[in-house]
């Protein structure tokens, strides 16, 4: 039983590490700078593409391998100081203090559009080059094979969680940040750089969420669509750790990963529908998700 | 005047066909989105943003394949019982959505869709996969028809029901329940404070536009003669939320208006360039940025919060 | 004396350990008009949300007629015949004046009606006769969010006199409300009150609106009730006057 199951459940939070780091993307800009960016799972699935294209490279010209490794880094870099400060300063800029219907409509425009440039750029093949995966190896405990890569993806996870709480927590950004968080029109009045902390966020946002796609590439690989799907399946899990709540992603990454592991047991044929289960579950009873609180208006 | 103005326009749809017949399937598909954008405008009404609307218009046409597998032949029926299905899922889907605003309904909805979406891609045995199932060409008043016959009194059909559905859907947002929903926007609080019940409200709202979704799935079903899961693709929701912000200023014939004008830009559009989404979402874009501002009050901040 | 319309027993209310009630009981009876003052802060707004149901005290009870309501939604209690005017006006901006007004002549009974208009002819008069009385006759099919601050009061006022309530809270009626126009609103909204036969209570800063037109003053301070009494009883005691008032 064991046997069979720590595998699968080792798969399961690999594949949940992943849209963790798209889902701590989203919380984090959302926390910050109020608006949920619709648009977010297509930075994911383009520091996939970014990496894979690179990989490939490196692949195809028998450059050393561990190179690849670099690659996955320098591709998130690459996708988050490009289309961060791009994103931010020519759209998202323009909602704030705008109604949050407008900012959904904008960031799905933008949606759309990244998309469809993905699709005419990268064709409609899936990209897959698993030199990484490879290089690691595989680790065997007790008669059982597990994948290097995959516990290298949980830690990195873990590294991200956190990272991001000493950021917050014990630098001076992080006091920006969270003075910024508190209280926009205070920080502003004591004259903290909204604009530029807004861009710094934005663009920490999308470097997790490139660097997510970019370490998808050598499992799982990129495809059309991976950009929609990891949206909605970030944004869930967001919503289980209640919006703007970076250890509420952590938990919920994890509550996502067992339930498909649960749903591969229970009901095999269903488990791509596990993570919007467990969300349904959990906001049903939470409608703001596990650490989330929807404060009401003061009269 | 306005009268006047809105005979001769269903006047000209009405004989376009006759001089260009290509233009009928145009046609028959553009009012059919309409249907499923004016849903989607309902939803907006009160500032709220459902990026998931193709689920409804892609349930009621599986709705008509199914129905038709099961032996239902007939036009009027498969009509009525499709877009049934269609507003009780939409109750089922509205009764948890309902409780959300803002981003987290639009969300939730693009999350329900997509489940859906899978759904029917996957259940091979049930749905045909990616395949989709056919629609077959139905009895018409029990007058069993030729398929090009069919297809023209499909788009009449069509156009009776845009009129006679359009005025329906005037008058609901006329009416005080169409106005509370209008409310819901600007202040739910004072509407609470009037005892109004904002979350039956809203689900009134909810299960017409499923109903209405469904109302252009099964006729695009019909137009088309197949249900795919891309029916419910998002991308597909992404069209009306667009058809529906613009033609938001015009109320209900704006609806039918903007899905007019999307539906004859994509059929020049396909043969130029396959960037089709892109242009839908550049124009979302621009059209939210340049618009004036008030258009349904979407821009309108909430009411100020201090004591 | 008969029972009250509205009753508050021990209520306890406190915000981040600052408490906006401690303690309090008030009562009120049909045909009486409340005044409670006291200084900003002290927690009446506080109050009102609580009689309404925007909030759950931390202890105590709120009984209409005897029952309690404290756990009931600001809808139910409306429904049950309290009406509420707020101290910033909640309207609903992008529509007009008059369809503000209409929608809460629709909320009392008709709302379920989705085929008739909302804007019936015997509707649009009643909503008219009652901006002529609140002194908007002027400003009918303006949008609302562009009336001025004083005119927002005034229309928030009038939405809450279309549900006919029983009872009816008003938060500082009068502030915004140009000194001008003070008076007169007063006027209009005393003959509305006795020929509707409303009971209210208003929680007011004008110690001139309050001198002349309440039956009996709270005065409320630090989340408590200091003293209590008809409006000369009140004004003439010392304690009050320092207080409150601000004249020793
Ligand atoms: N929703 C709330 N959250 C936190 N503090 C509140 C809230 N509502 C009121 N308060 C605080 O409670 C106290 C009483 O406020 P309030 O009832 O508005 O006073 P008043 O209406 O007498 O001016 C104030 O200190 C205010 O800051
Ligand atoms: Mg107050």
């Amino acid at each position: 039983m064991s046997n069979a199951i720590i595998p699968l459940l080792l798969d399961s939070l690999a594949s949940a590490a992943l849209i963790f780091f798209a889902a701590v993307g989203l919380t984090l800009v959302f926390s910050v700078l109020r608006v949920l960016n619709v648009a977010h799972g297509s930075l994911y699935s383009i520091g996939g593409y970014v990496a894979a294209s690179l990989c490939l490279f490196i692949a195809s010209r028998q450059l050393n391998p561990y190179l690849s490794f670099a690659a996955l880094l320098f591709s998130a870099v690459f996708v988050a100081a490009i289309f961060g400060p791009l994103i931010e300063r020519s759209l998202v800029r323009w909602t704030y203090g705008k109604s949050e219907a407008v900012q959904i409509l904008i960031t799905f425009g933008l949606f759309l559009m990244l998309e469809d440039l993905q699709r005419m750029i990268f064709g409609v093949q899936s990209f897959y080059e698993d030199a990484p995966m490879r290089l690691l190896g595989t680790l065997t405990i007790g008669g059982v094979v597990y994948l290097n890569y995959q516990i290298l993806l949980i830690g990195m996870a873990l590294l991200v969680v956190i990272s991001l709480r000493l950021l917050v927590n014990h630098t001076r950004l992080g006091r920006l940040i969270t003075a910024v968080v508190t209280d926009r029109e205070m920080a502003q009045s004591i004259g903290i750089d909204t604009n530029r902390i807004f861009i710094l966020a934005f663009s920490l946002g999308v470097f997790l969420a490139a660097l997510g796609g970019a370490l998808a590439t050598p499992t799982s690989g990129i495809a059309p669509g991976l950009g929609a799907d990891t949206m909605v399946l970030a944004f869930a899990v967001a919503a289980i750790g209640g919006l703007g709540q970076i250890e509420g992603a952590a938990v919920a990454s994890l509550i996502v990963g067992v339930a498909r592991v649960l749903a591969i047991y229970l009901v095999p044929s269903l488990d791509a529908v596990a993570p919007y289960a467990a969300m349904l579950v959990v906001l049903l009873i939470r409608p703001y998700g596990l650490f989330g609180s929807m404060t009401a208006r003061r009269i | 005047m306005r009268t006047i103005v809105a005979a001769s326009a269903v006047l000209i749809l009405a004989v376009l066909p006759v001089a260009a017949p290509w233009l009928q399937f145009v046609l028959t598909l553009a009012i059919a989105k309409g249907f499923a954008a004016l849903g989607v405008a309902v939803l907006l009404r009160a500032g709220l943003i459902s990026i998931g609307h193709a689920m409804f218009f892609a349930a009621s046409a599986y709705g008509v394949a199914f129905l038709a597998r099961a032996g239902i032949n007939d036009l009027g029926l498969l009509l009525i019982l499709s877009v049934l299905a269609a507003a009780l899922l939409g109750a089922i889907a509205g009764l948890f959505l309902v409780r959300y605003r803002a981003i987290f309904f639009a969300m939730l909805n693009l999350a329900v869709s997509m489940v859906f979406y899978a759904l029917c891609a996957k259940l091979y045995s049930v749905t045909g996969g990616t395949d989709g199932m056919t629609v077959p060409v139905p009895a018409v008043f029990g007058v069993v028809l030729g398929e090009p016959t069919f297809k023209s009194v499909l788009f009449y059909i069509s156009l009776a029901l845009m009129l006679l559905v359009g005025l329906a859907i005037q008058r609901y947002l006329n009416s005080p329940l169409g106005h509370a929903l209008a409310a819901v926007h600007s202040n739910e609080i004072r509407l609470e404070y009037l005892g109004i019940p904002v979350w039956a409200v809203l689900l009134v709202a909810y299960v017409v536009s499923a109903a209405l979704a469904g109302l252009g799935g099964a006729i695009a079903g019909f137009a088309i003669g197949r249900v795919v899961p891309d029916f419910a693709f998002w991308t597909a929701s992404g069209h009306l939320v667009l058809i529906a912000v613009l033609g938001g200023i015009g109320g209900v014939p704006g609806a039918f208006i903007g899905a007019l004008f999307l539906e004859l830009l994509h059929s020049v559009a396909v043969t130029v360039t396959d960037a089709w989404n892109l242009i839908v979402g550049l124009t979302l874009i621009v059209v939210i940025m340049f618009l004036p501002q008030g258009f349904y009050g979407l821009f309108s901040r909430k009411e100020a919060s201090s004591l | 004396m008969t029972r009250p319309i509205l009753e508050a027993r021990g209520l306890h209310v406190a915000f981040n350990g600052v408490k906006a009630a401690d303690g309090v009981s008030i009562s009120i009876h049909d045909g009486e008009f409340l005044a409670i003052i006291g200084p900003n802060g002290s927690g009446k707004t506080t109050l009102l949300n609580i009689c309404t149901g925007y909030i759950r005290p931390g202890s105590g009870s709120v009984l209409l007629d005897g029952h309690d309501i404290t756990h009931l939604s600001p809808r139910a209690i409306a429904r049950r015949g309290v009406a509420r005017a707020f101290q910033i006006p909640q309207l609903f901006s992008a529509q007009r004046v008059i369809d503000n007004m209409m929608l809460a002549l629709a909320a009392k009974d008709g709302l379920w009606n989705a085929i008739r208009p909302l804007d019936t002819g015997a509707r649009r008069a009643e909503a008219k006769a009652l901006l002529d009385l609140i002194g908007l006759a002027d400003d009918t099919d303006r949008i609302s969010s562009t009336l001025p601050e004083g005119h927002r009061k005034l229309l928030d006022i009038a939405v809450a006199l279309a549900l006919k309530p029983r009872l009816l809270l008003l938060d500082e009626p009068t502030s915004g409300v140009s000194a001008l126009e003070r008076f007169p609103l007063m006027e209009a909204l005393m003959s509305a009150l006795r020929q509707r036969q409303i009971t209210a209570l208003f929680v007011e800063h004008d110690m001139d609106v309050v001198a002349r037109y309440a039956s009996r003053v709270l005065v409320w301070n630090a989340g408590n009730i200091m003293a209590e009494g008809r409006p000369d009883q009140v004004f003439s005691n010392a304690q009050v006057r320092e207080r409150v008032i601000g004249v020793a």
